[in-house]
């Protein structure tokens, strides 16, 4: 459990109890203990400072209805996490916390601990006319339009960015060729602990495909808002390609308007410690959620991603589906993927999915799957995880037909990430990453 | 002509109760051309004949050779063997996710040739290969053997016979969990692979119904990693008239 949950569940308990006189039964209905605090029934709009209460942006589609945490196990729903804009309201990470009981901390380089004034990464545009970039600071109104911090580190971002870049797709806007793709290049300007702020808006009607490509040295907390307004169609795929050493934690906050979709694609290749948390949310109905994730990790690599599709409106779908493969000793892969169905999504249509493919000894894969569903109105709602190993009656088999073992060990592995590198439709960067997975394989050959 | 020969092969595994001998002094010739059915009983050592010739690390030899024309078999890696004309159709065909039919046909028949097949031409063999094997086309673009029931999955391997065209194919159990129309088909493949005698066949199987479709030239009986018996193709016949009854010395002791 959060601690900031903790914080919360006990205050509940004790307002309960002093109205009853009970002692507090875990398995009660949390949903109305909760409602009879104070400023607490929604817990994150009501930190905010930036979007009152009253403003559309801050409640409708962040936190239509929170549960807390069921009562007894707190962290048992994912409604129930506490969001804000402030540091201050997160406790300190322990590492006991369900949402950081993966992360080494260690290896945050301080992005939960200080103030992160480094300078953040230099960004490079390169755009279709149309499609306008522009570095806004914090005063902006269009910052905070997608959703609120949910962990004490995109908090610590929020406080301390200085300049966010804004990425528009002008209204009935369609990039239809590969030299339409807007690519923001973010290249680490140093290992100081930072905060970086972006934001892309699709407006109704356009469609676009937006890449957020990271490279270099870097030790980062990043915010990214992703809004789909009513009819558009977005593709976002942000690839991870830092230097060895690079730490980032990125928010990627997403906001689905009505009859809206949206793809997201998380590619993760290098880096010291990468952590990656998307949240899908719905604004109106006939929302489509894609996510998709890719990642290969090395020696010593910790890749985390952690995402939440939170379906809060009637008749939208998502589909979510991440592939990893590990190598070489302490290579550390986390999926998270927590789908919520609250009581009002009749009509929810919802699959998640996680592979992961262990090539050699010493690799760990976790996958946590976790489905809410609140309603039985709905039209699917399923998950899937599987973790496998490239094991050695495969190995044989395909060796027995002439191909030799290095051959063999790369037609699976391609075979297995090609599944998410097809998906996204832009030739050029497809090629990258099937030569970047070539190269990974080359250097974990031994 | 090629010819693969086995010289007093004896084979053991590890177990958690130390080496296990399996085979334990077998001697083949298989000429192209010729086909050999091995029979026996279960645990005989049939299929660990099969997977010790394929090169299957579980399998120890202790002694005696395999050579192919005069090469020394073991000594080759197993896709090596492959590519000198050895071809394994497996009792339990592996699942390989991620991998279509299509690219796998592909690479392990570059890998097999040495040069990547004429891609038209390829194409075209393929698809008349997967008709005569009644495999619907949609199978080209599924995952290798992945969801595929058993008798699809022996079909494929088949196919691979086909397409590859080995010097020698042992097929281990290829008609075992074979309904009566697919191992028709299957035999058709295996005898039309054998047409013109470039292919010598090592059938193994523990039944005699295959035999109706294949003939074999030559039947030996396994018991006990060792052969037993030896004969034409009649000693097949007695065999279904008889089965491994008197081979089996417990059940003999009872007689």
């Amino acid at each position: 459990m959060t601690n900031a949950e903790l914080t919360e569940e006990t205050l509940a308990r004790e307002t309960d109890a002093a109205k009853t006189g009970d002692t507090g039964t875990p398995g009660t209905g949390r949903a109305s203990d909760v409602r009879r605090i104070a400023g607490m029934n929604e817990e994150g709009e009501q930190l905010s400072e930036i979007n009152p209460a009253g403003s559309p942006l801050a409640g409708a589609s962040a936190k239509a209805h929170s549960h807390g945490g069921g009562a007894g196990i707190p962290d048992s729903s994912r409604a129930g996490r506490l969001t804000s804009y402030h540091t201050a309201d997160f406790l300190a990470i322990t590492g006991r916390e369900e949402d950081w009981r993966f992360t080494p901390l260690k290896r945050l380089r301080g992005l939960d601990k200080v103030t992160l004034n480094g300078a953040a990464p230099v960004i490079e545009v390169s755009k279709p006319d149309d499609v306008r970039v522009q570095s806004v600071d914090r005063s902006d109104g269009r910052i905070g339009t997608a959703g609120i911090p949910e962990d004490r580190v995109s908090a610590a971002a929020w406080e301390a960015f200085t300049e966010a870049t804004v990425v528009t797709i002008p209204a009935d806007f369609v990039a239809d060729s590969e030299d339409q793709v807007t690519t923001l290049t973010l290249t680490g300007a140093g290992t100081a602990p930072a905060a970086s702020h972006l934001l892309v808006h699709a407006e109704r009607n356009s469609s676009a495909v937006v890449v957020l490509d990271h490279r270099g040295s870097a030790v980062v907390s990043e915010n990214v808002e992703i809004v789909v307004d009513d009819g558009a169609r977005l593709t976002v795929v942000s690839i991870q390609d830092w230097a060895d050493g690079a730490v980032h934690a990125s928010s990627q906050q997403i906001k689905v308007g009505r009859d809206a979709k949206i793809k997201h694609v998380v590619i993760n290749l290098g880096g010291d410690l990468v952590r990656i948390t998307p949240s899908a949310r719905f604004a109106g109905p006939g929302g489509d959620v894609e996510m998709y994730g890719l990642y290969f990790a090395d020696a010593g690599q910790h890749f985390e991603q952690r995402l939440f599709v939170d379906h809060a409106v009637p008749n939208c779908k998502s589909r979510v589906t991440y592939k990893g493969a590990l190598q070489g000793q302490d290579a550390h892969s986390v999926w998270v993927g927590d789908v919520l169905i609250r009581k009002e999504a009749e009509g929810t249509d919802t699959y998640e999915m996680n592979r992961n493919l262990i090539l050699t000894q010493g690799a760990r894969a976790d996958s946590v799957p976790n489905l809410e569903i609140e309603t039985g109105l709905i039209l699917g709602a399923g998950h899937a995880s599987a973790t496998g190993r490239f094991d050695d009656e495969q190995l044989f088999y395909l060796q027995t037909r002439g191909i030799p073992e290095d051959v063999a060990r790369r037609l699976v592995v391609r075979g297995f990430l090609n599944e998410i590198i097809q998906q996204i439709k832009v030739p050029a960067l497809e090629e990258r990453l099937r030569d970047a997975v070539e190269r990974e394989l080359k250097a974990g050959a031994l | 002509m090629s010819t693969l020969e086995i010289k007093d092969l004896h084979v053991s595994i590890e177990t958690e109760q130390g080496r296990k001998p399996i085979l334990k002094g077998v001697s083949l010739t298989i000429n192209t051309g010729e086909t050999h059915a091995i029979m026996g009983p279960n645990g005989s050592g049939k299929s660990t004949l099969a997977s010790t010739i394929a090169g299957h690390p579980r399998y120890l030899v202790d002694s005696g050779s395999i050579t192919l024309d005069g090469e020394d078999v073991l000594k080759m890696s197993v896709d090596q063997r492959a590519r000198a004309g050895v071809f394994l159709a497996m009792q339990y065909p592996v699942e390989i996710p991620g991998v279509t039919m299509t690219n796998f046909l592909r690479t392990a028949k570059t890998a097999i040739d040495g040069t990547a097949p004429k891609l038209r031409t390829w194409t075209k063999d393929v698809k008349a290969a997967m008709a005569e094997l009644r495999i619907e086309p949609e199978f080209a673009e599924r995952n290798v053997n992945e969801g595929f029931s058993g008798g699809e999955k022996k079909r494929h391997e088949i196919l691979q016979l086909e397409l590859f065209g080995p010097k020698f194919a042992i097929l281990d159990e290829t008609d075992s969990g074979l309904d009566v129309d697919a191992l028709k088909v299957v035999s058709e493949g295996v005898n039309r692979a054998s047409e013109g005698g470039n292919l010598g066949t090592v059938l193994i199987t523990h039944y005699t119904r295959i035999l109706r479709y294949i003939r074999p030239d030559f039947v030996h009986v396994f018991v006990d990693g060792r052969i037993a018996e030896e004969g034409g193709p009649e000693l097949a016949d007695r065999l279904e008239d008889e089965g491994y009854d008197r081979f089996l010395p417990t059940v003999a002791a009872q007689a």
